[in-house]
């Protein structure tokens, strides 16, 4: 008995599917691809730059925080490295380096770590470090002036600012066609609708993010657009409009269905779609605010908690 | 091992191993040298409580009642003919203690005659005092009279087994048509209920409708033959949380069992062999026929199995077995499959925290909130996971284990919380 083999012990199941946080966020980043490599072929190497300095930033910080907090070493997992991607596909190609470096901060150790890492995150990382840099520093997400150097072929306007000053008279020069093909200013990774497109059924098929959150977010803005559009076809534009420009899509598809903020239920993925989606819309047509995804998706990220409370009746449960 | 398919969007669907008709015969394993029972009591080597009936070098015939002490009800019945060589505490899972009762087997085999005597007119007490540790392992509550636990009204006898890759009730169903027969006849005259239901697979309608007993159909996909699930499904009662099948008046006995039933009564000597499947580390299985006690060496001897340093050996299905610390553990009653796992091609568990992706949620099959529920029992806080969190309604299938992209032990973390909650109302009631 005493030289007896030593076997692996452990608890019931013993098989599992063989899914891993690491696959699950390289699949973001691989879904993530097509918007940020056409921002690179439209904005050239600062854009690489950015989204670059962003990646590896994200990673450093993560891993200096395991680091002082003597944790292990998380950074395989994929996590800091998707958070990196998705913040420099939201920023103008134009960010100076310090812009980049603090908004990582803020997005990886006050979004994320400080909550207690992955999964413990009450909003989503990438959305507070953007909010913070946005409220902070608005010049540099003035798209119209930060791109001014730029001629990609297109009017250089940043179509929701247009908007928002001159009504849909200054919006007549945009056609939708262009919008999807991203023939737009903005964010490096934000304005090729398309490719946010395949890259978010592409998450859907395979299952990492939930259709719920990404279609009612969709609806919502759709709708509420087409309302104040119907009201008032001068001041408000389209909902398609909406559904093309700014941060919707890639809020649609990457920023809303983050796991740790969002619901898992059925009816609350609805609310809570459809919540960011209405509020987004709000937001941009009768806030202050020329974007409202940022503000909206976080809203809703404070109510997931109390949404998730709906839930369906357990097995066999007595109330 | 079952992978997540490249659509990760469609739940995915775990079908339990469906029998052919045309069974092959299962193999039988040659008597081992040695064979280990497991009475489920604990051992008392002075004999302080009770007077000691067995002691070391005790000869023991095949089919031999032994019983530890004198008025216990705790027994088993020998598989061999031999001498005690040894019996020791034997400690079981979350702390169950069990004696092992080790017997050296003789060359010849004598059969134990006492059974035979009894076995011509079938009662209760016959039933309770010899077939309780039978292939099958037929539940306490089978036997029980109404006067003791909650009355029994039905009675479900499983013709699928609950876990995945085991066929053991299904062979039965095929090949002991005659036995089950038997065995049902047996169950209405002894306990007096006449309703027994069997369920099985849709393609083992015939082969159920034999048996006389009232024949459903279960679906084959994981988890529909838990019995909750069957309570649900099948037979349309929803089992409310923190209370057992028995308390509803549903007693769930394997197809084996009563097939084992039937055969006790049918020729006098209580059957010995259990049925199980060995599935080796490429994942072919077999059928397999061993006395009950063998230790898992002997199979593996039989079958060329080699077993090295960090390999896995589980007893029971992939799902819902245990798995075991040596290579003498030895069969018992209900054991219906030995899987072997190389320990290259294990899934180990990882302490990553819970990352909120909802797989659980969607695969429950109880609908229990298994986000919330698993940062509570992380957390120890085992008596509000339970009140506010479902923790009684888990048919401990699985499943939320098995899809987490984590890799948490949910299952264990459930099955813990259980344990201690079970423990904390056990000292208070001794309190009182």
């Amino acid at each position: 008995m005493i030289n007896q083999k030593k076997f692996i012990v452990s608890h019931a199941p013993f098989w599992h599917d063989g899914s891993t946080i690491t696959a699950r966020s390289y699949n973001v980043i691989i879904a993530a691809l097509p918007a940020v490599l056409f921002g690179f072929i439209s904005y050239g190497m600062p854009a690489v730059g950015v989204v670059s300095l962003s990646i590896s930033s994200a990673i450093v910080w993560e891993l200096l925080f395991n680091k002082i907090s003597k944790r292990t070493i998380t950074i395989g997992d994929g996590n800091a490295a998707l958070i990196g991607i998705l913040f420099g596909m939201l920023l103008p190609a134009t960010s100076p380096w310090w812009l980049v470096i603090t908004g990582t901060f803020v997005a990886v150790v006050i979004g994320k770590h400080i909550f207690g890492g992955i999964g413990g995150n009450p909003f989503n990382p990438v959305l507070i470090g953007l909010a913070m840099l946005m409220v902070s520093w608005k010049d540099f997400f003035d798209f119209n002036e930060v791109l001014v150097n730029y001629d990609l072929g297109f009017a250089m306007v940043y179509p929701l600012s247009a908007l928002k000053h001159l009504g849909t008279s200054g919006i007549d020069a945009f056609s939708m066609a262009d919008l999807l093909m991203g023939q737009q200013s903005g964010g490096i990774g934000a304005t090729f609708g398309l490719g946010l497109i395949i890259g978010g059924i592409y998450l859907i098929i395979r299952g990492v993010i939930r259709w719920e959150i990404s279609l009612s977010f969709l609806a919502g803005v759709f709708i509420t657009a087409l309302f104040f559009n119907v009201s008032d076809t001068t001041h408000y534009a389209g909902p398609v409009f909406h559904l093309l420009t700014g941060y919707t899509l890639i809020g649609a598809f990457f920023l809303a269905t983050e796991d740790s903020s969002s619901p898992v239920n059925f009816i609350p993925m609805l609310i809570y779609g459809a919540g960011a989606g209405i509020m987004t819309v709000l937001i941009r047509n009768i806030g202050s605010y020329i974007d409202g995804v940022v503000f909206a998706i976080l809203l809703m990220n404070l109510v997931n908690p109390l949404l998730d409370k709906i839930r369906p009746k357990a097995l066999g449960k007595v109330v | 091992m079952i992978k997540r398919s490249f659509i990760g969007l469609a739940k995915p669907r775990i079908v339990y191993e469906a029998l052919d008709v045309t069974v092959p015969e299962p193999k039988i394993i040659p008597t081992s040298k040695k064979v280990t029972l497991l009475v489920n009591e604990t051992y008392d080597p002075f004999g302080q409580k009770k007077a000691a009936l067995l002691k070391k070098d005790d000869t023991v015939k095949t089919g031999q009642k032994l019983s530890l002490y004198e008025g216990s009800d705790a027994y088993v019945i020998s598989s061999v003919t031999g001498s005690i060589s040894s019996i020791s505490p034997f400690l079981g899972e979350f702390g169950r203690s069990y004696t092992a009762i080790e017997i050296d087997v003789a060359e010849d085999e004598e059969m134990d005659e006492q059974f035979k005597a009894l076995s011509v007119e079938p009662t209760m007490d016959i039933a309770k005092n010899y077939l309780s540790f039978i292939p099958g392992n037929p539940p306490a509550s089978l036997f029980s009279n109404g006067s003791t636990s909650p009355s029994i009204d039905t009675i479900v006898i499983c013709g699928v087994d609950s876990d995945l890759l085991i066929t053991a009730n299904q062979h039965a169903l095929i090949s002991d048509e005659k036995a089950i027969a038997k065995g049902v006849g047996i169950l209405k005259q002894i306990t007096g209920i006449e309703n027994i239901i069997m369920v099985s697979p849709e393609h083992l309608m015939q082969n159920a409708g034999v048996s006389g007993a009232q024949v459903r159909v279960v679906d084959t996909e994981y988890p529909a033959t838990l019995p909750r699930m069957i309570m649900q499904d099948v037979l349309g009662k929803t089992v409310p949380a923190g209370k057992t099948c028995e308390e509803m008046g549903v007693c769930f006995v394997s197809a084996e069992a009563v097939a084992s039933i039937g055969e006790a009564f049918d020729e006098g000597y209580i059957p010995l062999y259990k049925k199980l499947n060995l599935i080796k580390k490429d994942g072919d299985s077999v059928m397999i026929s061993v006395r009950i006690g063998t230790p898992v060496h002997e199979i593996f001897s039989a079958y060329d199995v080699t077993v090295n340093e960090k390999d896995r050996i589980i007893l029971g299905g992939p799902m819902t077995g245990s798995s075991i610390y040596s290579e003498h553990h030895p069969i018992q009653p209900d054991t219906g499959a030995i899987i072997v796992q190389d320990g290259q091609d294990l899934e180990l568990v990882s302490d990553y925290p819970c990352i909120n992706c909802g797989e659980c949620i969607r695969i429950c099959p109880a609908k229990i909130p298994v986000n919330m529920l698993v940062r509570f029992l992380e957390a120890g806080q085992y008596e509000q996971a339970a009140e506010e969190y479902d923790l009684y309604s888990c048919v401990e299938c699985g499943l939320c284990s098995f899809v987490c992209v984590s890799r948490m032990p949910i299952l264990h973390y459930i099955k813990l919380a259980k344990y201690e909650l079970g423990r904390i109302s056990i000292a208070e009631a001794t309190n009182d």
